[in-house]
């Protein structure tokens, strides 16, 4: 490798700013620098940016959607309602606070305040100003931005003053136009190492090696990067890294969640996920087979796999358990789940009210709960086992190529004749055994007549009062054409089909953020999970809109999603924190440069695998277990657990495969933030916790990885320390160490070699954790002390970083 | 004050400030800034630093230790005396209690009254009536308030494990002692804010899920850390075989170094952040061993105790909780697993008892002894009650029960010496001053000065509580 043209992001940084500063004086000299927050002041107040959120927040609750908590007959949440006369006074006055009883209440002094004392809410001096400016601007309504529809791409309209050249694609020039109006300007483009560093992580969940960097280095065509983009999202492991992101929202794990916590058989819908992010199956495809593939004229094994996904919800066969209770328990998990994850609402908030802040009433929850009522899920209730894994019908047998001769063969052997007893016995024993080999997977199988669905008085399962419900969708967004019973098909259908009435491009806007997200580090609406009244408007309308648009265009194509947004001058941007922007927008809601975020759990592990050489990369398969501490599962019952992690080749598969045991999730995954997934996850929170560091510097696994990655940094990387410090610290952060950085990895050596020269029994103990043999080519002092070394570059901030 | 309903992101932002002192020093100033007492003097120390404007009001208590008999004690059998119960033993429990009530395991069977399976007698200067399976913990009445009144709304083990800790049972909510670490902020330099401990012993233990001390949507670092009595007391708390702990503060010093050349060259704060968590890690690992390691205790208090060094047991789990509290941990939990009850209950009497009663009464006399008792809060009881109807699975025994059932609290600011609350004559139904779950939370909570209506944080659109949203009461009767 040339270590000369590694350009470093530190390096670069220097340089980055200078450029910032004079970009910043040529070109915003004029212009007065302004906070985001102050913004509000210096325009017209917006609706939808600044008034609606506060009347969500601090006025629905009494004035909102649910008529049982209503004051006063006062709705704030429809603009008639809120502008009528309410006997003599109004609320509101378009262009007259003075006669609007909503600006003398908001201000007074007495106990008649609004919003009152013993809701805990308060009006701060701003939000008191914004609503007085806002009915003296004429009181503008708008309909919530969540359900407002654009009808074509929007398009950005640069001034000529901005640099068209930086706004490559309509996205810069969308996200140009937007950070500009408050006196942002792009970052410089991120160096190209920490650009293809990023864009593995993103696009596969892994880094590159030393040598898939030099050759992107080497590359001087002008389509470098874009050939390097086509290649990843072709790669196999391109599935596997958005699986993490799928598997959190719609709660994938290997365990039923509630009281014994016994294992399901449900892999196999893993693994479609993977492929169907591979195959790039279109959204609309991908959602309709999960939601309902056994409804798809002749079904294939695949698309009933897919089905897995109505299942994936916890269970429960506890002794003494009231099945009807669980079955509402289940109808309001599916409820909660399909809303969140595809219209990115809480509509479980509608289970015992109308909610408070969007109008989803009561009969709307359980009328999306009733398509669900088809589903063949309570046989557990009877036959589920306390053994491992436990019974949950119905299932799909999925018999390998092989299996399938042998048990056909068995089955064969067992009809002929003259066999005796005993050899009989023996046949039916191997042909038991075969069949437990059998993969097998949770599928959706539809009930011949569908459980009744009424609403639930206070979601009250004890209570039969209440009336009984039809298929829906949630009222105010329409009706489903035809008659009958609607199916779990015309919801899905509803969500995502091409028909003007469906709800495809709300959908689709939903899915358009979080994708964003994934590569840009949070939201354009920094709320992943909930874009009703109370989440957070996005920053930038036109460009979520654009994005939505564009993601319908392509025929929902995620593949080509990503491709756009990745090739963009945003994303290509320095995620370096520049000081003069950080006070105009500290939580970079402009995107006026990349993100930086520690590294998922799943990714920490597999980058550590990749540096030891131990990374089995095979895709697939049932889960795997890693080293995990003894007596982890000792709380767990029914059956009593007792953790075998996998002796073979598994050992060292990626993340993504590991055992996601709901309870007591793998320890190092819970305090790298991995969910437990009992409930669906939008976004995983980014901790920064002792407990993490504890499991990055002693378990086992990693603690395996850095002896192997020292074996590699001994026996490839050349002959001097210098060599082998840089080697390693290549494979770690993908650059060239300072003077100094090698100075005091040097020291660190230098003292571990001189202690284990004196102590070979800590050697050895230190480079024979893990399975995987010692080299014994290697003197265990000079291995125990790079291992030590490897270990430091493995915790490094930088190492577990994406940037 | 609106900086009270603070949303996750404020307090993110407020702590990466706080902790932005760090940001520009030369690695001289590192080693300074990697002490102890300097770090505290930079408020960072501890990676928790609680909410702005929290405590509300003056606190009464510094900590809870709650003492959870999972699998649900007979209150029929410990503090809830019914008279009555005895004269109807093994006629038909009267339709009137039972009709359209949730039931668990008992579900389409016969329904009969099983009369109190012990003796009851009033004990202490408040006259409370204690059975005879808890001969210790009756000659500390005067310390404890007895709730006979308390309701839930899950009759299942883990549903109501969760509700009970996280005041919901939908999955993935924060524990109560995650929000207390979040309001508050952590006491402890070495430890963190939340420890859970369990022993087991009685009737085949219930699972219990790592749901119960978990963090939710709260940030990781709230989420409680188990101890475990087998194996390393922490996961992950002990070095790698081979590696001293000279070499791991060195391996953690240049960790730290790089880190801190990697933060003065990008500005990045995040990296102060886990130069400080590293440096609590490699704290803990010295921290948690000596603290588990009982031996060092004088032998009369492991005797008072009735704990063994290592043996995992209730016993020596109640002399760790205080010496948890010694050293400033917020919430500590302990599981004893071995209460459910459906069947022998004599014989699983006596040996949840007799492997709980001592170490409860020890526990309350030692934080006494010490002065701590004043400032903490204990709290006994399980997930639920059990049925005054029989359940015969082996013996006689108690079904789940979630309509009324007991538990205690002893200590900071609690009225000992008191009862609280009613059952019917039958135990049934709790009609006097019911004491729902949720009350219990907003009177612990009010006990740390925090007003529970105003410990919220934003999530999914709404403001969440410990409390939920249907009200929920400080009961001021119990407290001094």
């Amino acid at each position: 490798m040339q270590q000369n043209t590694v350009t470093t992001e530190m390096q670069f940084s220097i340089n980055a700013m200078k450029r910032q500063f004079l970009n910043v004086v040529v070109r915003l000299a004029p212009v007065v620098i302004i906070l985001a927050s102050q913004l509000v002041s210096a325009q017209e107040v917006d609706f939808q940016r600044d008034v609606r959120p506060i009347l969500s927040d601090k006025c629905f609750f009494c004035h909102g959607p649910d008529p049982k908590t209503r004051e006063a007959g006062l709705r704030l949440d429809i603009e008639a309602s809120a502008k009528e006369d309410l006997g003599g006074y109004f609320a509101i006055v378009p262009g007259k606070p003075d006669e609007s009883e909503l600006v003398t209440r908001i201000h007074s002094d007495d106990d008649d305040i609004m919003p009152p004392e013993e809701s805990e809410k308060h009006l701060s001096k701003k939000e008191k100003e914004i609503l007085s400016r806002w009915i003296k601007q004429g009181a503008k309504w708008a309909k919530h931005w969540a359900y407002e529809k654009t009808k074509t791409k929007p398009t950005a309209e640069l001034p000529k003053k901005l640099d068209a050249r930086w706004a490559a694609t309509e996205i810069d020039r969308h996200v140009l136009l937007t950070m500009t109006k408050i006196g942002l300007q792009p970052a410089p483009p991120a160096d190209k190492i920490t650009l293809i560093r990023r864009l593995y992580f993103d696009l596969l969940g892994l880094p590159p090696t030393p040598d898939q960097v030099q050759k992107f280095l080497n590359d001087k065509s002008p389509d470098a990067y874009e050939k390097l983009v086509k290649q990843l999202l072709a790669s196999p492991h391109f599935g596997e890294r958005m699986a993490i992101f799928w598997l959190d929202l719609v709660r994938y794990a290997d365990t039923v969640g509630y009281h014994g916590d016994q294992d399901h058989n449900i892999s196999p819908y893993r693994d479609w996920v993977i492929n169907a992010f591979n195959t790039d199956l279109p959204f609309d495809q991908f959602t309709r087979e999960q939601l309902a593939g056994d409804l798809l004229k002749n079904p294939t094994q695949e698309q009933l796999i897919a089905t897995g996904y109505n299942r994936l919800l916890q269970t429960s066969h506890e002794g003494g358990i009231q099945p009807k209770e669980y079955t509402a328990i289940y109808a309001a998990d599916r409820v909660r789940n399909v809303s969140a994850v595809w219209m990115g609402a809480t509509v479980g908030c509608a289970q015992c009210h109308d909610h408070k802040y969007d109008p989803y009433t009561t009969t709307d929850f359980y009328a999306l709960a009733a398509f669900f009522a088809d589903i063949d899920d309570e046989r557990h209730f009877k036959v589920g086992t306390n053994s491992l894994p436990t019974a949950r019908p119905p299932e799909i047998e999925l018999p390998t190529k092989q299996q399938s001769e042998q048990i056909e063969a068995l089955q064969q052997k067992l009809k002929s004749d003259g066999l005796d007893k005993k050899q009989i016995q023996a046949l039916k024993k191997q042909l038991a055994a075969a069949k437990k080999q059998v993969r097998r997977s949770m599928i959706t199988v539809t009930l011949t007549k569908p459980r009744t669905v009424r609403v639930l008085p206070r979601g009250n399962w004890l209570d039969d009062s209440g009336p009984i419900v039809q298929p829906a969708i949630p009222e105010f967004l329409g009706k489903l054409p035809g008659s009958g019973r609607a199916t779990r098909l015309d919801l899905a259908n509803w969500l995502v089909g091409k028909s003007s009435k469906s709800n495809r491009f709300f959908t689709s806007r939903v899915m358009a953020n979080r994708i964003w997200a994934l590569f840009m580090g949070h939201g354009i609406s920094r709320d992943l999970g909930d874009f009703g009244g109370q989440g957070t408007p996005p920053t930038n309308p036109p460009l979520l809109d654009y994005l939505a648009h564009h993601y319908i265009a392509q025929g929902l194509s995620t593949k080509k999603l990503i491709y756009h947004i990745v090739t963009s001058n945003t994303y290509k941007q320095s995620s370096l924190v520049d000081p003069s922007k950080q006070r105009i927008d500290p939580t970079n809601q402009y995107f006026a440069r990349q993100s930086r975020y520690r590294l998922p759990a799943e990714l920490i592990r597999d980058q550590a695998l990749l540096a030891s050489g131990l990374l089995n990369d095979k895709i697939g398969g049932i889960s795997v277990k890693p080293y995990q501490p003894a007596g982890y599962y000792r709380h767990l019952n029914f059956p009593p657990r007792r953790y075998k992690h996998h002796t073979d080749g598994r050992q060292w598969r990626r993340g993504v495969y590991v055992h996601w045991q709901r309870q007591f999730l793998h320890p190092t995954f819970r305090a790298l933030d991995a969910p437990t997934r009992e409930e669906c996850t939008a976004e995983r929170p980014r901790s920064n916790t002792p407990l993490a560091a504890l499991s990055l510097l002693n378990d086992p696994t990693f603690v395996e990885a850095a002896r192997n990655f020292a074996q590699r940094i001994i026996l490839n990387a050349g002959k001097t320390d210098d060599q082998k410090i840089e080697f390693a610290f290549r494979w770690a952060t993908l650059r060239t160490p300072s003077k100094i950085e090698k100075k005091l990895v040097r020291q660190l050596l230098d003292e571990n070699r001189v202690r284990y020269q004196k102590n070979k029994r800590d050697a050895t103990q230190l480079t024979q954790i893990g399975m995987s043999k010692r080299d014994e080519s290697i003197d265990v002092a000079e291995l125990a002390a790079w291992t030590n070394v490897a270990r430091a570059l493995l915790n490094l901030s930088e190492t577990i970083t994406r940037n | 004050m609106t900086e009270h309903k603070s949303t996750l992101q404020d307090w993110i932002n407020r702590r990466t400030f706080l902790r932005a002192g760090g940001i520009g020093l030369g690695a001289a100033a590192l080693a300074e800034l990697l002490k102890p007492a300097a770090l505290a003097t930079q408020q960072s120390s501890s990676l928790n630093l609680g909410l702005a404007g929290v405590p509300h009001f003056p606190p009464k208590i510094k900590r809870v230790i709650f003492l959870c008999m999972a699998g649900g004690p007979s209150h029929l059998e410990t503090f809830d005396y019914k008279p009555d119960l005895d004269r109807l033993n093994g006629k038909p429990m009267p339709e009137s209690f039972t009709k359209g009530q949730p039931i668990a395991q008992l579900q389409g069977q016969k329904l009969k009254v099983q009369g109190h399976l012990t003796k009851f007698r009033r004990h202490g200067k408040g006259k409370t009536w204690v059975s005879d399976y808890l001969p210790w913990q009756a000659q500390m009445v005067d310390d404890i308030c007895v709730i006979k009144s308390m309701v839930t709304e899950q009759i299942n083990h883990d549903p109501a494990h969760t509700f009970m800790n996280t005041g919901t049972a939908i999955s993935g909510r924060p524990s109560m002692g995650a929000w207390v670490n979040y309001g508050l902020g952590s006491e402890s330099e070495n430890l963190p804010g939340f420890v859970v401990m369990t022993s087991v012993g009685g009737r085949n233990p219930q699972p219990i899920a790592a749901r119960q001390w978990a963090s939710g949507f709260l940030p990781s670092e709230f989420q409680g850390v188990e101890f475990n009595s087998v194996g390393q007391p922490v996961h992950y708390v002990k070095n790698p075989s081979g590696v001293s702990k000279h070499d791991q503060r060195r391996l953690v010093d240049t960790i730290n170094a790089l880190n801190q050349i990697r933060q003065q060259q990008t500005g990045d704060r995040e990296i102060a952040a886990r130069i400080a968590a590293y440096e609590l890690a490699f704290r803990m690992q010295t921290s948690v061993p000596e603290l588990v390691d009982i031996s060092d205790e004088p032998q009369s208090v492991l005797d008072m105790y009735g704990a063994k060094p290592g043996d995992g047991s209730y016993a020596s789990n109640c002399l760790l909780a205080r010496r948890l509290a010694e050293r400033g941990v917020r919430f500590i939990q302990l599981y004893h697993r071995g209460w459910d009850h459906h069947g022998g209950l004599r014989k699983f009497m006596n040996i949840c008892c007799g492997l709980t009663d001592r170490p409860t009464w020890a526990l309350v006399q030692d934080l006494k002894q010490r002065g701590m008792l004043d400032d903490t809060l204990v709290i006994w009881g399980g997930e639920f009650g059990r049925t005054p109807m029989f359940q015969g699975k082996g013996g006689a025994g108690r079904d789940h029960h979630i309509k009324g059932f007991t538990m205690w609290m002893a200590g900071g600011g609690i009225r000992g010496g008191t009862s609280y609350g009613e059952t019917d004559e039958l135990g049934y139904n709790a009609v006097k001053d019911v004491v729902h779950v949720r009350d219990l939370h907003a009177t612990m909570l009010h006990l740390f000065g925090i007003d529970h209506k105003k410990l919220s944080v934003k999530y999914q659109g709404l403001d969440m509580k410990l409390t939920g949203v249907e009200p929920a009461k400080v009961i001021k009767d119990i407290i001094t």
